[in-house]
């Protein structure tokens, strides 16, 4: 029975005296802070790549006409810049927050599953390296869109169409297993006292976020595996000669597609619910319609992904349904923004980086969600669809979103990661940098959306030029401030001031009450909560 | 503090197997890639020799990763707490296995009920059915497709019906096995649990005799319009979870030899029977929704 596998197990007497070291203790490791770690930094380097992919098509698009890249490398930088963000940059980065914070927060030794915790971090970086190297293939990678439609992912996709199938297949055991891992920690691991409703508002949002990974990514394996037979085996799911509907593909897709959209910003509304408290130095106003609030757009996501296919000809009755649905989903959106506002009325606010992070967070994703409902209403979805104007709609809401509210729980959480305090003065500088520099390249998408300019296309019209050369500005402006953010990161890692278990006045929750940094294993004896 | 002492969560201090797992997906799926290209392509590569490299390491990988949790559940480092976030881990996995399904499900229900009804001409579709195919009626199951190919649908009487009785039968017998070990009543775990065993082969066996009646007899192959497409990925998935589950009630088999398990601890045996309840409720739902309506 002992084993040479089985003797590296029995090290737990001693395990929490010495954190393992070189190579092997990030390839083999179980530790939840070590895997959040690796997802972040992961996410960081994938957030890189797909914005210098961004920057390629940014360039291209500078002038009209066609000046640095052909048309079909152009069509494949924006299938795997939306690839890259979508799977590689802003999930890995929320299941290394969850990684790191959720056993904190609710008091547990660990994640629940840690072994399979390194399992799924570890074949991510398998899914993209396949991914990557498919653009390197004879008629080159993906290059129909991050949402591959049939029949451009079918009749008219490439050959190596089925590298990107099977990297999909992996990213999405990734997310299963993270979710799985995530949602059964929170259901089982909290410590005593720590009930449901009582849970930080990072879990509560991440649990809905876990149950919502676990019900949607198994339906977008189910849409690649179609495209794949459809492609190589002759099945005919998406083509009408043989029964099937190209329409169909995109119900699939987007039943999925939805809920997507929610995972990606959920976990969002828990940092923010944690930070604009801490920093107003009030207790969050109205926790239970937050959790609610959660609990409602959830399960509505499940309910509205027609919206992204009114143009398809689908019957008026369905279009209603899907519009109506889509606009009720603003009133428990609305529930937290007006929650978070009245947290800071007559609050004592600083504006400290993660602050200013989440207030960015507040307004500019409330005007992402204002495109949206632009956006969800039928009839002028005719006008609006397909064109820069949905461009700027959900990079608003991912970048000025998602992404910022990522940057603000890093802020937030540096020096309980690294025991020091970032440098704050470069920190502002970053702030201000990308608040700036992300107005200048998406709120110009909107004017030349509603006039017609097309998503997705290498050229356009000369009437566009001069906006078309402000976003690029402001977009390489962009990419060079999160350069700003890797250094503040890196110096913070290095060194810096110490930082105190609780650096900021007004937090709480249970990751405060351990110093900082948190040791390896934070909560070897659960904490009583009261 | 004491009274902690033996519930405290075991958290393994580390595992080659996660990283090991890991380099198997990545072959796996990139040797699966490319076979799927060079088969397409009529060539011959190196596609497969990776997929099954792939497959060779999953298979240590599973073995090493398990034999490390027997150890540890046998050297009682398991608390009631980890059995359940297995439990727990088990329930979500199956409930996202369910999904999987599930996209199958909405395609055929779209086809039929939406796709090939539009192209007949229902709904506000004449001209649809006017400009593409004026000739094409909608009809279920599809047994000839606007494109014009044929085929011949499968019954459900016979080999099916025999099927879905073998399987019902066989969720009977796996739960008859679950009490006996429950009760600690060794042999008629032994016993049920091999009867269920030789079930599943039995439908594994009839199931590919059926895809041989239907290529040879019917003409009804994967690539017979939308009828067969759902009919062969629905019943593959199946087969394949099938697959699987025999193979988890084998080594369920040579672990209760071995003699592990008690009646109040065998997470694995519960996991394979609730996985194997899974995989025939799917099928009673295939049995209608694919052979019956
Ligand atoms: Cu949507």
């Amino acid at each position: 029975m002992s084993s040479a596998a089985g003797t590296m197990d029995h090290h737990d007497h001693d395990h929490h005296h010495h954190a393992p070291s070189g190579i092997t203790r990030w390839l083999f490791t179980t530790n939840h802070k070590d895997i959040g770690s690796m997802y972040l930094w992961f996410s960081f380097i994938m957030f890189l790549l797909g914005g210098s992919m961004a920057l390629v098509i940014r360039a291209e698009l500078f002038q009209p006409g066609l000046q640095l890249v052909d048309p079909h490398f152009f069509n494949q930088m924006t299938t795997v810049h939306g690839l890259i963000m979508v799977f590689g940059a802003v999930m890995p980065a929320f299941t290394g927050l969850a990684n790191w914070m959720v056993p904190m927060m609710i008091g547990a030794p660990d994640m629940a599953l840690p072994r399979m915790n390194n399992w799924s971090f570890w074949i991510l970086p398998f899914a993209f390296a396949i991914l990557l190297a498919s653009l390197f293939m004879e008629g080159g990678g993906p290059a129909f869109g991050w949402t591959f439609y049939a029949p451009l992912s079918t009749t008219y996709s490439s050959d190596s169409t089925a590298l990107f199938v099977f990297s999909v297949h992996i990213m999405g055991i990734s997310s299963i297993m993270g979710a799985i891992n995530v949602i059964v920690t929170i259901m089982n691991m909290r410590a005593p006292g720590m009930t449901y409703m009582k849970m930080p508002l990072f879990v509560w949002t991440w649990f809905i976020t876990a149950f919502l990974l676990i019900a949607v990514m198994p339906v977008l394996a189910g849409a690649v595996t179609m495209v794949l037979t459809d492609k190589y085996f002759g099945t005919s799911f998406f083509d009408a000669a043989g029964g099937g509907d190209p329409v169909m593909f995109q119900h699939i897709f987007w039943f999925f597609g939805h809920p997507e959209v929610y995972i990606m910003i959920l976990p969002s509304f828990g940092i923010v619910s944690a930070i604009i408290p801490a920093f107003s130095r009030k207790p969050l106003f109205g926790y239970a319609s937050m959790v609610y609030a959660t609990a409602a757009i959830a399960g509505l996501s499940f309910l509205v992904w027609a919206h992204h296919m009114f143009t398809t000809g689908m019957p008026v009755a369905a279009a209603l349904f899907f519009m109506y649905c889509t606009m009720l989903i603003s009133v428990p959106t609305g529930v937290k923004v007006f929650n978070w506002v009245a947290t800071m009325w007559r609050g004592s606010i600083s504006f400290e980086t993660p602050m200013l992070f989440a207030l960015a967070f507040v307004i500019l994703f409330t005007i992402g969600g204002f495109s949206g409902l632009m956006l969800a209403i039928t009839p002028v979805d005719f006008q609006y669809h397909d064109t820069y104007f949905v461009v700027a709609h959900f990079h608003y809401v991912l970048v000025s979103g998602a992404i910022f509210s990522i940057m603000a729980a890093a802020y937030y959480w540096l020096p309980k990661w690294t025991g020091h305090m970032y440098n704050e003065t470069l920190a502002k500088w970053h702030f201000w940098c990308s608040l700036i520099s992300v107005n200048v390249l998406f709120f110009p998408m909107h004017f030349v959306g509603l006039a017609g300019m097309p998503r997705r296309i290498p050229d356009y019209a000369l009437q566009f030029a001069d906006i078309n050369q402000i976003v690029s500005i402001g977009a390489f402006a962009f990419g060079l401030s999160q350069l700003i953010f890797l250094a503040v990161v890196v110096k913070c890692v290095r060194g810096g001031e110490k930082a105190p278990a609780k650096p900021w006045e007004g937090a709480t929750g249970l990751e405060w009450t351990v110093p900082s940094p948190a040791p390896y294993h934070t909560f070897d004896t659960p904490p009583e909560v009261k | 503090m004491a009274a902690q002492q033996h519930e405290k969560y075991y958290v393994p201090a580390s595992s080659p197997w996660p990283i090991v797992g890991a380099v198997a997906l990545g072959l796996i799926a990139f040797g699966a890639g490319h076979t799927v290209i060079e088969s397409k392509n009529q060539v011959d590569g190196w596609g497969t020799t990776v997929l099954f490299t792939g497959l060779a390491i999953l298979v240590v990988m599973l073995f090493g990763w398990f034999r490390d949790q027997i150890n540890e559940s046998m050297s009682g480092l398991y608390s009631n707490q980890l059995s359940a976030s297995y439990r727990q881990g088990m329930s979500w996995f199956i409930f996202s296995e369910v999904m999987f399904f599930a996209a199958f499900f909405g395609a055929l229900f779209y086809a039929r009920v939406i796709a090939v009804e539009w192209l007949g001409g229902a709904s506000n579709n004449a001209m649809t059915n006017e400009v593409l195919w004026p000739h094409f009626e909608a009809m279920w199951p599809l047994t000839e497709t606007p494109g014009g190919t044929t085929t011949q649908a499968m019954g459900w009487m016979g080999l099916p019906l025999y099927n879905t009785i073998i399987l019902i039968v066989s969720s009977f017998t796996c739960h008859f096995a679950h009490v006996g070990l429950e009760k600690g009543n060794r042999t008629q775990l032994k016993v049920w649990l091999g009867i269920t065993i030789v079930l599943g082969c039995i439908f594994l066996y009839l199931q590919g005799a059926e895809y041989v009646h239907a290529y040879q007899d019917l003409g009804l192959k994967l690539d017979s319009g939308v009828y067969g497409n759902t009919f062969y990925l629905l019943t593959g998935f199946h087969g394949m979870h099938v697959t699987l589950g025999t193979l988890m009630l084998i080594v369920m088999f040579f672990r209760v030899m071995k003699g592990h398990f008690t009646h109040d601890n065998h997470f694995a045996f519960q996991a394979t029977s609730w996985y194997w309840h899974f995989v025939d409720v799917v099928w009673v739902c295939l049995f209608i929704f694919v052979y019956i309506l």
